[in-house]
């Protein structure tokens, strides 16, 4: 392995804990929601800055390595790890969001039952899994397979946003909880953008192709 | 060859089957083929340096030649204006016709030919005479007679190279006392001052520091409003800055032929990829 080989390699193993890191902080921020474990939600916090030291480390890493002129898979290797450490960054955030509110809710009693919250959290999480298990294994298929599956965490968190208006009309105590919970799900739909983000960002990286906003732009031809 | 059947499609990457994904290619795929190679092959006695390469080349472009010492780049830019008659023991096959023309047609006079496609070498080769003469002397020997048309002719291809401000008040002064990246410019000047069509460019910048690398790019950039510019380099970067199609060679064939940015983002071939990313060559 060459110098410059060993580097990208460096880029790409950052980017890694990076992701591991930000996995990590979701599932710890909606642990403590539903465990109402303040310290769980405050320990997020702490762990989010060490993605954010990351996230520097990577555009450090990337914005070097593009000074010695990288081409082809090399070129886009370096662009995707600088988007996608901005969106494991913003991972990151929206975990602290959802331990901020965790903490907030902690102060109440519960105001029901969290069903849909746990299995907007596992489609997340399954779709970075997935994503980052693409990105290393170079699957272009599971990649692609990611970005559909982003309209069903969209779906769900449209259905939380509705049932907690409801709870909200039916009672203006409930409202402050509602207005924290909203939030969760809304982070939590952002976390799946994100996934779909890096999706997309692994078939432009392995294909040359850009995917995104294809049904809109009606891109969506093989080149 | 690890991908023989990869050559078979690419060996006539004519301008409608470039591979081309952007408005911008499709905008530049308008352009007409000046240069058209087909089926060509070329030995150094038993040694067969371009294994039927086909290729057409576009007006008022600039293409890159790219690939290892050896692929049969300079090779094959030396067939455009025939300087591979001058050495012994050339076979070549095939057609290389410019403007429609055979250039090896029986009513072709190479220095006609020539006059045609201009050349920048690697290193600058200016006359030991002064810079005003060394363009003047190309001039005349196409027949320019006159003072002042000449020296119009002069400052105009000066200008054209970009060294005119540099070395309009020494115009009478040796061309020798000029820096190399200005040497090269002033063969550049005496190339274009005959106004070819073609300018073929070997290595052109190699022999000189950034700055002076960065002008002869400029200065391609330019030129190409005028001429039809194909360029050897081995700097990839340089290919990425100022071509527009790049063709990569390897062990004498033409691997792959395609709008640069595709080349240097999304190359099609794992040959050209390993390549230009420096994993072999």
């Amino acid at each position: 392995m060459s110098h410059f080989e060993q580097e990208l390699a460096d880029l790409k193993d950052t980017l890694l804990r990076m992701a591991s890191l930000a996995k990590d902080v979701v599932n710890k921020s909606v642990k403590a929601l539903i465990e109402r474990d303040d310290e769980l939600a405050r320990a997020v916090k702490e762990e989010d800055n060490a993605i954010d030291e990351l996230e520097i480390l990577v555009d450090e890493k990337s914005v070097l390595l593009l000074s010695k002129a990288p081409l082809a898979n090399d070129l886009r290797l370096i662009t995707v790890a600088l988007k996608t450490s901005h969106d494991l960054e913003r991972v990151g955030d929206e975990a602290t969001t959802i331990a901020r509110r965790a903490i907030e809710l902690g102060k109440e009693p519960q105001l029901k039952d969290y069903i849909d919250i746990p299995r907007m959290t596992n489609m997340a999480m399954e779709m970075l899994d997935d994503a980052l298990d693409a990105f290393v294994t170079a699957d272009v298929n599971k990649a692609k397979a990611i970005v559909p599956r982003d309209k069903e965490v969209d779906a769900l968190n449209k259905q939380m946003q509705r049932e907690l208006a409801g709870y909200m009309v039916e009672d203006p105590k409930n409202i402050t909880r509602c207005l924290h919970l909203m939030t969760i799900s809304k982070s939590l739909e952002r976390v799946a953008d994100h996934a779909k983000n890096i999706a997309e960002e692994v078939v432009f990286l392995y294909e040359g192709r850009d995917i995104r906003h294809a049904a809109n732009l009606g891109t969506d031809q093989q080149s | 060859m690890s991908e023989p059947q990869a050559t078979t499609p690419m060996t006539r990457p004519t301008v409608q089957n470039r591979e081309t994904e952007t408005d911008a290619d499709a905008d530049a795929d308008a352009v007409a083929p000046l240069i058209e190679v087909e089926g060509l092959s070329l030995h150094y006695g038993d040694a067969q340096a371009l294994k039927n390469i086909s290729v057409s080349i576009r007006e008022k472009v600039v293409t890159a030649f790219i690939g290892p010492s050896g692929c049969g780049k300079s090779t094959l830019l030396r067939c455009f204006n025939r300087m591979n008659d001058l050495i012994d023991n050339v076979r070549i096959e095939g057609r290389v016709a410019i403007g429609g023309e055979d250039i090896h047609g029986p009513g072709v006079d190479p220095i006609e030919l020539r006059k045609q496609v201009g050349m920048v070498f690697q290193r600058s080769n200016p006359f030991p005479k002064s810079i005003h003469e060394n363009i003047a002397y190309a001039l005349r020997l196409h027949g320019m007679r006159d003072k002042d048309a000449l020296d119009q002719a002069i400052e105009t291809s000066l200008k054209q190279a970009a060294l005119w401000d540099e070395v309009k008040d020494r115009l009478h002064t040796s061309a020798l006392g000029l820096s190399g990246g200005q040497q090269q410019r002033l063969c550049i000047a005496r190339a274009i001052a005959i106004k070819p069509s073609i300018l073929l460019m070997d290595e052109p910048a190699s022999a000189l520091d950034p700055i002076a690398t960065a002008r002869i790019e400029d200065l391609a950039l330019e030129l190409k409003n005028d001429f039809t510019i194909v360029i050897v380099t081995h700097n990839m970067q340089q290919a990425a800055r100022i071509s527009d199609d790049t063709a990569f060679f390897y062990l004498g064939e033409l691997i792959e032929f395609n709008a640069t940015s595709r080349i240097f983002t999304n190359p099609s071939h794992k040959q050209t990829e390993d390549y230009v990313t420096g994993r072999f060559g």
